[in-house]
């Protein structure tokens, strides 16, 4: 890989994680307004700048403040390394994953164009299995090194969760990878801009809707959120893997958390909502359109930043279905979540693949 | 004895508990006969029957039985309200606080105050009325000779403590003479406790610093109509 290209991978790995990490104060905004107006209540509506409190949105950076100037605290009985090391350990991993996420199709710099995606790994969605559970470790992590009861309780509760739930999380993206016959996400999202009998656009969701459903269902409790949040459970463990954690170290793990849900709406998009793909629309003629606007290079900008808010309308949406869905339900009991682990999901999204394979072997038998 | 208890009740065809369970029912004597072997604890596998209950059985779709339609539902609601309470905001019982002041009724019984006479002096004639009917015992008074006749007395000292008082409203239906009443005021805070002894040039003074409404005032009935006409308060 020669300079140029070493400095716009460098560009595109910045672009992504630093637009990671501005979505959690945006998210944190949108989950205390949102579920203060599904509750009735305005919200945070008094940290303002000179009179403008933007609805709310100067909170998080009043809440920056605070935490950064709070009191780095360590429990004396904790474990210093491995405490300190755990936050790290969770945020990492979710920063991780979004590397292989196409939000954009591609651009033109001069001769050169590029895929907009950090890396367009052949493995994809398996990259994203295998650095999405490593999240569970800085978990568990957390809990051991805190030396507190919640804190071990939540952290055995939440790795319990993740194995159970990572079953239909990877056979739920199964009957997608059979379907489109790779596992890389750039093609899947190409894939998907095609359509099926001339009228439904090929996504995901038409092609696998049980599919979706489970993922849906597997990101959420992969994601610790409610209802699926047993690791927290403030009623019954305090705040559960984090009790021990004060200031930045708290803020990370919130940070981590936030993160994780941007990825996991971000791979619902791209996994079953045809990604940056615009229904009906195709790349192609995006570009073409685009070209004719303000000539090819800028044209492919400009269609990029399209396809960009076209990821970004359907990534808010999951998001705000996250933020919807915890303010609207209970959380599981334990045996409830394992009961429906493993007696539903588990054997639906078998039954899902099998189904899947069966339908395509039959297809393909047609066809040829 | 044995598994003969609930189980065995109901399964009456199992025929190693009959004689056992049975046994009450009929008054039989012969409860030895065909006594099963004697187990101490728990129930044996043969004492167990599957009954089926088909009014127990859960028939519902396996959707509803996932709680779909009861989601489905409860989204439902709680984006009903997010949408009404973005588009009318007025609706939202929230009282902005320190700006806004929730309206209390008149009769509320917020912090005391001590009322004065047309020279400055207290009305309060020392006659303990008020801490004798006190529940909690926060009022204390030191009683003085007053150089008026007419009067008798007055309190050297008047001193209530703001952290014992229950706000009752005793002290002021105890009172003879009118001296005491209450305000609307609630917001109390202080950071010493020395802050909430009120004493008498504090229970006196402290309406003129502090815009407060009036609350729970001394009744007005026909008697006190009648004191007033004679000039006596």
């Amino acid at each position: 890989m020669d300079a140029t290209g070493l400095a716009i991978s460098l560009a595109k790995a910045s672009f992504v994680a630093f637009l990671l990490v501005q979505t959690v104060p945006v998210m944190v905004w949108l989950e205390r307004r949102g579920a203060a107006f599904i509750q009735d209540r305005p919200g945070p509506n008094r940290v303002n700048i000179a009179g403008f409190a933007l609805a709310g949105l100067v909170q998080p950076l009043a809440d920056v403040v605070k935490f950064l100037f709070k009191e780095d605290y360590v429990p004396p009985a904790a474990n210093r390394a491995f405490y300190v090391l755990a936050p790290v350990i969770t945020l990492i991993p979710a920063l991780m994953t979004f590397a292989v996420v196409p939000f954009a199709d591609v651009v033109r710099i001069g001769e050169r164009v590029v895929p907009l995606q950090v890396a367009d790994l052949d493995v994809g969605i398996l990259y994203v299995f295998a650095i999405a559970s490593l999240g569970v470790y800085g978990i568990v992590l957390a809990g051991w090194a805190s030396n507190n009861k919640y804190s071990f309780l939540g952290a055995v509760r939440s790795s319990a969760q993740m194995i159970s739930y990572e079953l239909a999380l990877g056979l739920s993206v199964l009957g997608i990878v059979m379907a489109f016959g790779t596992l890389q996400l750039d093609d899947i999202v190409h894939a998907q801009g095609t359509r099926i009998l001339g009228v439904l656009p090929a996504w995901g969701i038409v092609l696998q809707p049980i599919g979706f459903l489970l993922f849906v269902v597997s990101v959420f409790a992969e994601t610790n959120r409610l209802p699926f949040d047993l690791a927290e459970a403030e009623a019954e463990l305090v705040v559960g893997y984090h009790t021990e954690y004060g200031s930045m170290k708290f803020a990370t793990f919130f940070m981590a958390e936030y993160i994780a849900m941007t990825t996991g709406a971000a791979l619902i998009a791209t996994l079953f909502l045809g990604g940056w793909q615009i229904p009906f629309v195709s790349s192609q003629a995006l570009n073409a359109w685009t070209a004719g606007l303000v000539g090819p290079t800028w044209g492919s900008w400009l269609a990029a930043l399209v396809q960009f808010g076209t990821f970004s309308a359907k990534m808010g949406f999951f998001l705000w279905l996250f933020v919807w869905v915890r303010w609207t339900l209970p959380r599981f009991r334990y045996d409830q979540l394992m009961g429906l682990g493993w007696k539903v999901m588990l054997p639906l999204a078998l039954a899902n693949v099998i189904v899947t394979a069966v339908v395509l072997l039959v297809v393909d038998g047609v066809g040829s | 004895m044995s598994g003969a208890h609930g189980v065995d009740a109901a399964s009456s065809d199992v025929p190693r508990g009959r004689g056992a369970g049975r046994e009450g029912d009929r008054g039989d004597a012969a409860a030895g006969a065909g006594a099963p072997p004697v187990r101490v604890h728990g129930v044996g596998p043969g004492d167990v029957k599957d009954v089926s209950r088909p009014d127990l059985e859960d028939r519902r779709m396996v959707g509803v039985r996932a709680y779909l339609p009861a989601i489905v539902a409860g989204m439902g609601v709680t984006i009903r309200h997010l949408l009404r309470n973005l588009r009318e905001r007025r609706r939202m019982p929230t009282i902005e606080y320190p700006e806004v002041k929730r309206d209390y009724s008149p009769r509320f019984r917020g912090r005391h105050y001590l009322k004065r006479r047309p020279n400055g002096d207290p009305r309060c004639v020392a006659c303990y009325m008020c801490a004798t009917a006190c529940p909690a015992d926060c009022i204390f008074i030191v009683a003085g000779e007053h150089p008026d006749p007419a009067i008798e007395k007055y309190p050297v000292e008047f001193v209530i403590d703001g952290l014992r008082c229950i706000y009752c409203g005793y002290c002021v239906d105890a009172c003879p003479e009118d001296a005491i009443a209450m305000t609307r005021d609630y917001e109390m805070a202080g950071y010493h406790r020395e802050d909430f002894i009120w004493d008498k040039e504090y229970l006196l003074t402290w309406r003129d610093r502090v815009e407060r409404q009036d609350g729970y005032q001394p009744y007005e009935g026909e008697i006190d109509k009648e004191r007033m006409s004679r000039g006596r308060l």
